[in-house]
């Protein structure tokens, strides 16, 4: 499950810090686990392409080198394909298996940018978001 | 197997009574070290198990026929082979329910919620696990009575200074931990029982991690209450033990309602069965309860002395094999003054992250925070892995976890 590219972004991670002007910024956490992840996200000038993305936490190796992934493949992006991203996108981009009981630290990042985006939208009310409860 | 007392386990025997230990994942023998979470159940009791379904499966109490006495026989004498283990006075003070935890919230709902009030106050300890701690939070939330909690130091024993402070003429319910399933920590429920009756409390004892593993007395302990559930001493899941003092259970009332806990019922009253099966509503784990039994067989057999020497010869041997990593943090107090479990923090590396490499060398521990969430805020780690150990366990498997440990290390180094 530790291929050396989970393991190098858990060591190295991307895009790690905060931006100078994010257009949203939005926090998970996943309690029983204690994962913690923020994104931060710039959008362009129209409000549809992601232009800058960062992140920072604090959790296991999969739930930080997920972020880390996630910050560089999300930029680019349009907001309209970030909600179309599920957890089988998420596991593709780790490129490895991962059990039932970790797919919670491997969505989070994922959940935290959408939830971050659809609450700047205005299209959701939540202070903070978690993946404990998914399955 | 040897009987006296102080002979080493024949562990090599008592493994070939657990087949599952000879379970291998791509090659790997298994290492099974999540003793805590749940203990392997032995031949002896599965073949408990399937005679009672293959000759003489039938419900209690309900009938005159042949097999149903049976049944009722086997699963009352269950009642008294607990007591006798445990060293209660008779079956009246066995009460058998799902596990620990159903054992607690039955004196929660039956005792707490009709006999607390404003002014009353339960003292706890910081290392209780949440099925003590939820369940008084909530009766306290109910009755507007008070949760206060016993310190617990920085080697992770309880504060009984402060114990001594928090325990008053208020205190009602005293309800602490015997072996704390995080820090390993060993409590003086005697003395705080001591305490507790001096000011005219009750005193609960939380027996989950210490009744497999070491002879319990509630004499001994001059316990009012003590909870342990089947599972983790050999015997099935669906099975737990809440032991009561007579008189404070006949003064108790019910908590479920139902079928055999009742005298006499007409459609305006009803009146209760005599102890224990006053509180044991509806048709009960009578499978679970007999194999209880013959899980406390198969222990006494090789001796509770023996279990706990075993246990705690283990934990000392981890905490001194995992303490030669400079960079690891275990919890608890010293190896050679703990149950068998020790729980500990890689610096480097999330519990979580531990333990999914642990298992790829067929080690298997539990990750998590272990049901007592504020003492881990307490200890500042979110989570921690724990090794803990039984009947069956080895210093070759402890090797095989420092081991896989180091390769842990090594990967996120």
């Amino acid at each position: 499950m530790y291929r050396q590219q989970i393991l190098d972004h858990y060591k190295s991670p991307r895009n790690y810090g905060e931006l100078e002007e994010p257009t949203f910024t939005h926090v998970g956490e996943n309690p029983m686990c204690g994962d913690t992840i923020e994104m931060q996200v710039k959008l362009d000038d129209d409000e549809e392409e992601i232009e800058y993305v960062t992140f920072q936490g604090d959790g296991c190796a999969i739930s930080q080198a997920s972020a880390s992934m996630l910050s560089e493949k999300l930029q680019g992006m349009t907001v309209e394909d970030l909600q179309e991203l599920d957890r089988d996108d998420v596991v593709d981009m780790l490129g490895v298996d991962i059990s039932p009981m970790r797919i919670k630290c491997a969505v989070l990042a994922e959940k935290v940018a959408q939830d971050g985006a659809d609450i700047y939208f205005g299209e959701l009310d939540v202070d903070k978001t978690t993946t404990e409860d998914d399955d | 197997m040897g009987t006296t007392e102080s002979a080493p386990l024949a562990v090599e025997d008592i493994r070939a009574d657990f087949p599952i230990l000879e379970r291998e994942f791509d090659g790997t023998p298994l290492v099974y070290l999540d003793n805590a979470a749940t203990s392997q159940t032995p031949d002896q009791v599965v073949d408990a198990i399937v005679e009672y379904y293959r000759t003489y499966n039938s419900n209690v109490h309900r009938g005159i026929h042949q097999l149903s006495q049976e049944a009722s026989i086997a699963y009352e004498e269950a009642h008294d082979r607990v007591a006798e283990f445990i060293g209660a006075e008779s079956r009246e003070e066995i009460v058998f329910t799902k596990n620990t935890t159903e054992s607690m919230n039955l004196v929660a709902y039956a005792w707490g919620l009709n006999e607390l009030g404003p002014g009353d106050e339960v003292v706890l300890t910081e290392m209780e696990h949440h099925a003590s701690l939820v369940t008084w939070q909530q009766v306290a939330k109910r009755t507007g009575a008070t949760v206060k909690f016993v310190r617990v130091d920085d080697e992770g024993y309880l504060d009984m200074d402060h114990a001594r402070e928090l325990i008053t003429d208020d205190t009602e319910m005293v309800s602490v931990v015997h072996i704390s399933n995080t820090l390993g920590t060993i409590n003086p429920v005697a003395d705080l029982a001591d305490l507790a009756h001096d000011h005219d409390a009750y005193m609960f004892v939380d027996g989950a991690q210490s009744v497999p593993t070491r002879p319990v007395d509630v004499g001994e302990i001059d316990a009012d209450f003590l909870a342990f559930s089947g599972h983790k001493m050999c015997g099935p899941t669906g099975i737990g033990v809440l032991y009561g003092k007579e008189p404070i259970l006949d003064a108790m009332q019910p908590y479920l309602y139902g079928g055999d806990m009742i005298r006499k019922v007409t459609f305006e009253e009803s009146t209760w069965n005599e102890l224990p099966w006053k509180f044991e509503a509806g048709t009960p784990n009578i499978c679970q309860g007999i194999a209880l039994a013959e899980a406390i067989d198969y222990l006494e057999d090789i001796g509770m002395d023996r279990v706990q020497a075993h246990e705690e010869q283990l934990a000392e041997y981890a905490y001194d094999r995992l303490s030669e990593f400079e960079d690891i943090e275990i919890y608890g107090p010293p190896g050679d003054d703990r149950g068998g479990l020790v729980a500990f923090n890689l610096d480097a590396v999330h519990a979580h992250d531990t333990s999914e490499i642990l298992n790829e060398f067929a080690v298997a521990v539990r990750a998590g925070d272990h049901c007592t969430q504020p003492l881990h805020d307490k200890l500042g780690a979110p989570a921690s892995a724990r090794a803990s150990f039984y009947i069956y366990n080895t210093r070759e498997e402890v090797d095989k976890l420092v081991e896989a440990l180091a390769d842990a290390r090594e990967l996120f180094a």
